[in-house]
């Protein structure tokens, strides 16, 4: 038991460490938090433009400390959170204003003048879709609705 | 490179290259090899350029040395933000033209300097009472720096506003690459070559 004892006399808590260690794994990190921004950044082009600005910690190039580093990599987790939010807000929109536009093309007189372009689905290209009567007045007074689509980006 | 530098940032290196060849409008390979790099380079490259490993690299050692790339952007960024806002990788002459080729081909950072001013590079951190040539001011101490035996003589990544000692006169020409942890040595290599060739190309092109 006293063997026990003395066997187990906790050792003095190191909480120095080695710094150059925990400065390297923040490094680590903040190489692969800058990867999944730049991931980002390129998925949501050009739907949605992603700042993947993270502050400057210093005015002249240097050797970080560990609390700069940590900042440097909260902000950028912070700034990919965003980015994160952005584009699942962004998805969402999307595919609202889809199903709004398969809506417009079956049932075009519930949807008057309604316009919605390739852009507000997530499209690429310069192409809209837009509720508008056939015969102009006539058709209008008639009831006669259409959904017309643009044939794309003028010249 | 400083010891502590390379405990601190392994990868991190400097390379250099001295040819003769002064200062001067772009023969016309050089500025056709422009136009043809302007012809394959679009703004969805642009875009997707942080992706690719050695632009991403440059990238994450921006944020370690606590720069915002954004703002102070790497090399093969700033060089694509020009390509996209002048509609082409514009001739700005000789070396500038040679960098500009290398640096997109291959995406490592490059910065030239008057190859008779100055001796040995290295990377360290400065101390204190430290200056640039040709600035007034001290750099803070710690600031990271290209030096040579005399002392600093740009900071690091700080090629678009710092001396140079590229001058009409100028005879010969030292090309420096910087390359950081992610950088495979081989690219460095060849941006080197690629500048090289085009400041003194070899007697039988």
């Amino acid at each position: 038991m006293s063997d026990l004892l003395v066997k187990g006399t906790p050792l003095p808590l190191t909480v120095d460490g080695d710094e150059r260690l925990a400065r390297a794994e923040l490094r680590r990190q903040i190489g692969r938090l800058e990867y999944q921004l730049s991931r980002l950044v390129a998925e949501a082009f050009p739907r949605l433009e992603i700042d993947s600005g993270v502050a400057a910690v210093a005015v002249e190039p240097r050797a970080l400390g560990l609390g700069e580093l940590e900042l440097v990599r909260d902000r950028l987790a912070g700034r990919i959170a965003d980015a994160r939010e952005a584009l699942a807000s962004r998805d969402e929109l999307e595919t609202a204003n889809r199903e709004l536009r398969d809506d417009m093309l079956a049932k075009p007189a519930d949807h008057k003048w309604l316009r919605i372009s390739r852009a507000d689905v997530g499209e690429p290209g310069c192409g809209h879709w837009h509720s508008r009567p056939r015969f102009g007045v006539l058709g209008m007074l008639m009831g006669w609705w259409r959904v017309k689509i643009s044939s794309g980006c003028p010249l | 490179m400083a010891p502590q530098l390379g405990a601190e940032f392994p990868g991190l290196g400097i390379a250099s290259v001295t040819l003769d060849g002064g200062p001067g409008k772009s023969p016309e390979d050089v500025r056709r090899r422009l136009r043809d790099l302007s012809d394959r380079f679009y703004g969805s490259h642009a875009i997707h350029l942080r992706e690719r490993p050695v632009p991403w690299a440059y990238r994450v050692f921006f944020r370690q040395i606590g720069l915002d790339p954004d703002r102070t952007r790497t090399p093969i960024e700033q060089l694509a933000l020009e390509r996209l806002q002048d509609g082409a990788f514009k001739s700005r002459g000789l070396p500038n033209d040679a960098l500009s080729i290398a640096i997109v081909e291959t995406g490592v950072a490059l910065r030239a300097f008057d190859g008779d001013q100055v001796g040995r590079l290295c990377i360290r951190d400065t101390g204190p009472g430290e200056s640039l040539p040709e600035e007034g001011g001290e750099l803070a101490q710690g600031t990271l720096v290209i030096a040579d035996e005399r002392g600093p003589i740009g900071r690091l990544f700080g090629e678009r506003t710092d001396w140079s000692g590229i001058e009409r006169l100028s005879r010969r020409v030292t090309v420096a690459a910087v390359q950081v942890n992610g950088v495979p040595q081989i690219a460095v290599d060849e941006a080197l070559w690629i500048a090289a060739e085009l400041i003194d190309p070899p007697a039988d092109s």
